[in-house]
């Protein structure tokens, strides 16, 4: 089966419509909301604090824990069962590999910093929805960062290549491909690059250059939203 | 040739370029790639003379030597107490530096420090592995009695007390309270009434809300003025 036009209209290289917020759970250190489609991400951060057990601790720098969940209500009306399973984990474990190299947590060894990624609406792209919004917590926490980390889905479906797929392409019954791509935008290293389904080559490489074009645009949004809340608070 | 990409005291954030070329050089909160300086924490940029640091607004307090905290006594052993000085992990103060006063072999520890007990500390060493050492061997530093403690951002602590302690010493001549400011960002305040120390709280909260703004002294003043102008006229 062929797909030509978008089910919601979209250029092939255009992303949802995105909305980002800085300091949103007052409670913690950094947090931060991250918006794109019907996908909503709220991250908060904790920390440097003691690590036990003391193995885990690391005498040299800080460790970063994530944890990514998606809680009860935020499916499309079945109900998501709460705590950690397999594919949360996995998801846990991607959202580190993809910030850990942007920051520096060297300043505060034997600690850990905790990132909590809750998803309160979903419509696919949430791990890329958590990166976007963890990162941007991690900054408004004060941590030392290279860059802030950008993370936008690419993906075929029906034999065409398009950025941001949502659930309804994803689900799409011609065969769909989804491949999440996080990146440090200023000098284009890219952390995170997962796929999933089967793939061309030549389709690849163009959905890959999607995601990576998408990214920048996101980048723009976070950086507009933390310049805002800083440059608000010391003219206020 | 280089160039400055941004003005001093500007708001910036991580993966801004603050300057090209090899002429400005990276300090605190910036490091250098390729030929351009770039900004890795958020706050506000510093120029001083060629070094370009940032100003942080936001983080958790690093312990630094010298720094004179408040601690809370979380925990003590037969040689040494453990106190809480708002970092990940306890700082220890050994009984060498605990005071001067001479200790009696076999004394009850908890007579001179308790578990629960408020103390002003200095840091005399900070590992690399950041395990903290304290001495309460010096001018001014003893145990807190009475008053409250309230905590305000570390960053900020060097706006509430002023240049040379000019604002400090403006809100604690207007309340009349008695306050030690700590570099940890705990802050302790002693009044005569809680009237006193409330307004002297909300001055400081002020402070640490508005930090950064021109004319804050100016500011500070004319709340507190306001403030106690009503308290007199309630009388």
């Amino acid at each position: 089966m062929k797909y030509t036009e978008r089910f919601d209209g979209r250029k092939p290289e255009e992303l949802r419509e995105m909305d980002a917020k800085v300091g949103v759970v007052k409670n913690a250190v950094g947090s931060a909301m991250f918006k794109i489609g019907k996908t909503v991400a709220i991250a908060a951060v904790y920390g440097p604090k003691d690590l036990f057990p003391k193995h885990l601790q690391n005498p040299k720098k800080g460790v970063l824990r994530c944890n990514y969940n998606m809680v009860a209500f935020s499916g499309a009306g079945d109900r998501v069962r709460p705590g950690p399973s397999r594919r949360s984990k996995e998801i846990s474990m991607v959202t580190k590999n993809a910030l850990e190299p942007a920051l520096d947590l060297s300043p505060f060894p034997k600690t850990v910093v905790d990132v909590f990624v809750e998803l309160i609406q979903t419509d696919a792209g949430t791990r890329c929805a958590g990166i976007c919004a963890a990162s941007l917590a991690l900054a408004d926490a004060g941590f030392k960062m290279k860059d802030l980390v950008c993370a936008v889905s690419g993906g075929v479906v029906g034999g065409m290549p398009v950025a941001d797929v949502d659930y309804a392409e994803e689900s799409f019954e011609g065969g769909s491909v989804d491949i999440p791509v996080a990146m440090m935008p200023r000098n284009g290293e890219i952390t995170l690059l997962q796929l999933d389904g089967e793939v061309s080559k030549e389709d690849l490489l163009k959905a890959v250059d999607l995601a990576k074009k998408g990214c920048q645009d996101i980048y723009e949004l976070q950086r507009k939203a933390l310049r805002e809340k800083y440059a608000k608070e010391e003219t206020k | 040739m280089s160039k400055l990409l941004i003005e001093n005291k500007q708001v910036v954030i991580p993966g801004d370029i603050l300057a090209e070329g090899m002429d400005y050089l990276p300090a605190s909160g910036t490091f250098r790639e390729d030929d351009k300086i770039i900004c890795s924490q958020v706050g506000l940029v510093s120029i001083s003379g060629r070094l370009i640091k940032i100003i942080p607004l936001k983080g958790k307090y690093v312990p630094k030597k010298d720094d004179n905290v408040i601690g809370y006594v979380k925990d003590m052993t037969y040689s040494s107490w453990f106190i809480d000085v708002g970092y990940a992990y306890e700082a220890s103060l050994t009984l060498k530096d605990a005071t001067s006063e001479y200790i009696e072999r076999g004394s009850n520890l908890s007579d001179y420090y308790a578990v629960g007990d408020i103390v002003l500390a200095n840091i005399t060493k900070v590992t690399k592995e950041k395990s903290v050492d304290l001495s309460m061997k010096g001018p001014g530093l003893r145990k807190l009695r009475g008053g409250k403690v309230i905590e305000i951002t570390p960053y900020k602590v060097p706006r509430v007390v002023g240049k040379q302690g000019s604002m400090i010493s403006m809100i604690k001549d207007s309340t009349g309270c008695t306050i030690f400011a700590g570099q940890n960002g705990r802050i302790w305040i002693k009044g005569d009434n809680p009237a006193q120390e409330l307004l002297a709280t909300r001055a400081i909260q002020l402070i640490d809300e508005k930090g950064h703004n021109p004319g804050m002294t100016e500011k500070i003043k004319q709340f507190l003025e306001k403030n106690a102008v009503k308290k007199e006229a309630k009388k």
